[in-house]
């Protein structure tokens, strides 16, 4: 690089332009949420907002632990779930004693109960990392989703307990039945939530969270415990997931055991590294395309948790940043405006790819039906075409789309990597790929 | 004065395995001490139980006249002494100037704050520019520490250790695996940054050793079998039978 | 109650045998390659689905040996394609790769075999009583479940003590990090030993299928507790694993079949309270609360022990 050195006091603090931007990024935010819908105005948009917003701060809560302190979690479903009772009850409680507590405070008391209950247990589990974490978060996870089964009276058992949020006290004439109101209220939340957790990553505590990620062992030789950080980190990603729980149960009016189970751990998983954990807006991506993909996929399909599966497992395979690590890979290239060189292989290997994706959906359906169906002639709608499950000409379709995609398809991506390398070295002359 | 450093019979065992015994060892503040030794004499373990990544099986170390033996290693570092790795030891996935940066944070007493933003911290801003300006590296401050070049991060590495302010600096092997120059360019960043401070080093090239080191600590099979002024070390027939002895085969 | 207790003790004994032949899978694989197999309850769920198919095509005994081959190379496949190629982004990302092949797994038996249990039954040599103590009949076909697992495990042991590749496995126990100086054959060693690991979990699968029940979700309901395992006995012992296995089959098993409840010995309480916590707790039965006593367990480990039984090591 032919940058005369910079001295010391060169070193300013953020420019007044970039916070300038920084800020503009947050209001377009804001103006889009409040904005969004009265675009997209049907009830169906609204409910999926309502729980986009939702899965956004409970992916984000999940990424301080993943993306910022390297702790995998295969339990965080647990603050999410508590967060979800400790609301249920606080609005039976407001309703039943008529204190004046209106609604929007509420999703407090779920951060609150998630933050609790990380605090009381977050010692112990942080006390090791990695591996052996992963396998506590688990085993946590099972115990309290199982005592939630024993402890009717707190959890309700199978049937979860039940509220109703009109019967607070109301705030500016909103009573919060309709669900814009609601809407309005989670989008108000996810902007609070979002704010608050980024910032923390800009904090001295952030920071240190990131060495701890990277490398515990030399954080001990800088003046930190790594228990410490850890700990404070499990018990701000508790009361985020909290809120996000709280936020369900006002939603659904209901919270049942299946908030805290297994599954929703999964899933906050998967969102969060679809999205790419290595930056802050990877796991609302994240959050945004699988709540899309789950809310759309239930109703084409009945194994739609196997597509899901193997998005994930391709992910870690292949682009291990997630989908904002893969978008960021660009910037360099955009910069030093080799990007284009690089876009004429993307095209040419679009069809061979969505061929081969074509091919493996199409296996997969047709199993599923099979199956599904005894044997029994059954037909697949796919992209408006009607395929038959139990005639051979389907089997062989799938098998040759599936091969022979994939054959082309391998070819074509080859030359993504070589015109791919060209484009980084021409970023990496002019300075802006280290 | 107390001695910066002083370790009174010091025992380490792995299992039935002494790695060091009776281990004695003092070194005045102020003062450039170099500890030299054939490989596995234990220097490694040395620094490994000076600075507190693991305990002594028996004995005791002291830094500035307090017990430290016992001590996790974040607790020893806030009393004021810091060390490097032999191996690379830098957070790969942070910038140079987040590298640095982390490394000054405890000393300046922000300690676990999360309600301060960390960008409107002069103090910080400050020493951060400062360090990254001693080590040669403040035009590289935003690439990633995982893509500089070798002799680069080991300059980082240096900086990570001085960053806190410590008295007490403790480098192992700094210069392991550099170039004639590269090492040279060092040994001077070593000499400018340890002014008025206590420097502990261990190191396999003898000119960096006796060109940098006010007294030498020669330790032969977790022992420490002479102690002295380079002179003294060069002159003792010990050292030459056990140790300068061997490197001249 | 003597009856109970050895009742109780047989099948906890052989419950146990049967989480040792994942957990030491499990933990040998963990100790080579630095990879905890999340989906390993899978592929002894694996084992159980193609021990079904393969009985009703070709009968229980080649099966037997068919499956848990079967099983193996889809392990080493896995290995060879997904872990090898994961390897280069770190352990969380090959624990990660794992997880989601759980899921794959969990959903593609779901999707051929469907959701609820399949008919997978004792072949009929094997079954009839074996003997009867007191009044309970202990049916032959468990008899059989202990001795193959014992037999495994004696097997498992002169492999270990006699052999090169056994050697090779005991070394990394001990210093998981000389496994990268074996040389260019450390790629076929990792991939034979995850292929193994799995045929071992495939085993456990095909002579459980049969006295369990083989469903799509079983894997998801063994895998925590196999984890509790291996945490409790401290992860890449051995030994540490063979006694948490024990135990914590001992454990359940003991608690499945206890019925007591503090209602039961201190009387039930005052009605007029109505539902509570307390209430809760008190009418609870052992029975109730045996599936979580494995996680009560690794709680208290971990207060207590942190690096479990026998475990040595940090991460």
């Amino acid at each position: 690089m032919s940058v005369a050195a910079p001295s010391a006091s060169d070193i300013r603090p953020v420019a007044r332009s970039q916070s300038l931007k920084f800020y503009g990024i947050w209001v377009i935010v804001a103006i889009g949420l409040v904005v969004l819908p009265v675009i997209f105005s049907s009830g169906g948009s609204l409910t999926s907002f309502s729980l986009i917003g939702i899965a956004i701060i409970f992916a984000l809560s999940y990424n301080i632990l993943l993306g910022q302190t390297g702790l995998l979690s295969f339990g965080h479903a647990v603050y999410y779930g508590l967060g979800g009772f400790a609301v249920v009850h606080m609005m039976n409680a407001v309703a039943a004693h008529g204190w004046p507590l209106p609604l929007p405070f509420i999703p407090l008391v779920g951060g609150l109960g998630g933050f609790c209950f990380a605090a009381v247990i977050g010692w112990v589990m942080t006390k090791r990392a990695g591996t052996v974490f992963a396998m506590i978060s688990l085993g946590i996870g099972e115990l309290v989703a199982s005592s939630s089964l024993i402890l009717r009276s707190v959890f309700g058992g199978e049937s979860g307990i039940t509220t109703d949020r009109t019967a607070l006290p109301h705030m500016f004439g909103w009573s919060f039945g309709p669900q814009i109101q609601v809407y309005y209220l989670i989008a108000f939340w996810v902007m609070i939530a979002a704010i608050a957790m980024y910032a923390l990553t800009r904090t001295p505590f952030g920071r240190i969270c990131n060495a701890v990620r990277d490398n515990p062992e030399r954080v001990e030789f800088i003046g930190y415990d790594p228990h410490v950080v850890r700990y404070l980190s499990y018990c701000f990603a508790g009361l985020f997931a909290g809120i996000a729980g709280g936020l369900t149960a006002i939603n659904f009016e209901i919270a049942n055991s299946a908030y805290l189970g297994a599954v929703q751990s999964g899933l906050v998983l998967f969102a969060t590294f679809i999205g790419g954990t290595a930056y802050f807006f990877g796991p609302i991506l994240g959050a945004i395309l699988v709540t899309y993909l789950q809310l759309g996929l239930t109703s084409l399909t009945t194994v739609w948790q196997l597509y899901f599966g193997i998005i994930f497992i391709g992910i870690v395979m292949f682009a291990p940043g997630g989908i904002a690590g893969i978008l960021m890979m660009h910037r360099p290239l955009l910069r030093a405006g080799t990007l284009g060189t690089v876009i004429p292989s993307y095209l040419l290997a679009l069809l061979p790819t969505l061929v081969l994706v074509g091919g493996v959906i199409l296996g997969i359906e047709t199993i599923a039906h099979y199956t599904a169906s005894q044997g029994e002639g059954n037909v697949i709608n796919l992209f408006g075409i009607p395929f038959n499950a139990t005639t051979p000409s389907t089997w062989i379709i799938a098998i040759v789309t599936t091969i022979g995609g994939f054959l082309v398809a391998r070819m074509t991506w080859r030359r993504i990597v070589e015109a791919w390398d060209r484009a980084a070295r021409g970023a990496r002359d002019q300075g802006y790929l280290a | 004065m107390t001695a910066a450093i002083e370790i009174l019979n010091v025992e380490k065992r792995f299992g039935n395995v002494g790695i060091i015994h009776g281990l004695n060892l003092s070194v005045a503040q102020g003062e450039r001490h170099a500890v030299i030794g054939p490989n596995g004499a234990g220097k490694s373990t040395t620094f490994n139980l000076i600075s507190g990544h693991i305990a002594p099986t028996s004995g005791e170390i002291r830094l500035n006249g307090d017990v430290i033996s016992g001590l996790r290693p974040f607790e020893i570092n806030r009393r004021g002494l810091s060390r490097s790795f032999q191996v690379t030891n830098v957070f790969a996935r942070m910038t140079v100037w987040e590298n640095v940066r982390c490394a000054v944070l405890w000393a300046t007493g922000h300690r676990y704050a999360f309600w301060k933003n960390v960008d409107d911290l002069p103090e910080v801003r400050q020493r951060t520019a400062e360090i990254l300006d001693d080590i040669n590296l403040l035009h590289r401050r935003e690439v990633p520490a995982g893509l500089l070049t070798y002799a680069e991060q080991r300059e980082l590495e240096i900086g990570i250790t001085i960053a806190g302010g410590a008295d007490v600096i403790m480098l192992d092997e700094p210069t392991a695996g550099m170039s004639h120059a590269e090492t040279e360019r060092a040994v001077a960043l070593i000499r400018r940054l340890t002014e008025g401070r206590t420097l502990v080093i261990v190191e396999h090239d003898m000119s960096v050793v006796f060109g940098l080191a006010d007294r030498i600590s020669v330790l032969v099979y977790g022992h420490i079998i002479a102690s002295g002024t380079p002179d003294e070390i060069r002159g003792n027939p010990k050292v030459r039978e056990a140790y300068l002895g061997e490197e001249a085969h | 109650m003597l009856e109970l207790i050895v009742i109780s003790t047989l099948n906890g004994i052989l419950f146990g045998m049967l989480l040792f032949l994942l957990s030491s899978g499990l933990t040998v694989i963990f100790s080579m390659m630095g990879v905890l197999n999340f989906a390993h309850a899978s592929f002894y769920m694996l084992g159980a689905f193609f021990g079904y198919q393969l009985t009703k095509w070709i009968g229980f005994w080649p099966a037997l040996v068919l499956a848990p081959l079967l099983v193996g190379a889809v392990g080493m496949a896995v290995e060879r394609y997904g872990l090898r190629n994961t390897h280069k982004h770190g352990h969380v990302a090959e624990l990660l790769l794992t997880f989601g092949l759980a899921f794959v797994i969990e959903e593609v038996v779901s999707m051929i075999w469907g959701k609820s249990p399949v008919d997978y039954r004792v072949p009929a040599i094997l079954d009839f009583p074996a003997f009867t103590l007191f009044s309970t009949n202990y049916p032959a076909f468990k008899i059989f479940m202990l001795a193959v697992s014992v037999l495994i495990f004696v097997v498992l042991l002169i492999v270990l003590k006699r052999t090169r590749v056994g050697l090779i496995v005991q070394a990394a126990l001990t210093h998981p990090n000389m496994v990268a100086h074996l040389g260019h054959n450390v790629g076929r060693v990792f991939m034979v030993v995850f292929g193994v690991g799995c045929a071992l979990a495939g085993v456990a699968g095909v002579i459980a299928g049969p006295a369990l029940v083989t469903q799509s979700d079983m894997a998801g309901l063994l895998g925590p507790i196999l984890f509790v395992v291996i945490v409790f006995g401290g992860l890449g012992s051995l030994p540490g694993a063979f006694i948490a296995s024990l135990v914590i089959g001992l454990v359940q098993t003991f608690g499945v079949a206890l019925n007591g409840s503090l209602a039961s010995a201190f009387g039930p309480l005052d009605p007029s309270l109505g539902p509570s916590v307390l209430s809760d707790i008190w009418n609870v039965t052992i029975a109730q609360i045996a599936p979580i006593l494995p996680y009560v367990l690794l709680v208290l480990i971990l207060i207590f022990r942190p690096m479990g039984l026998m475990g040595t090591r940090e991460s």
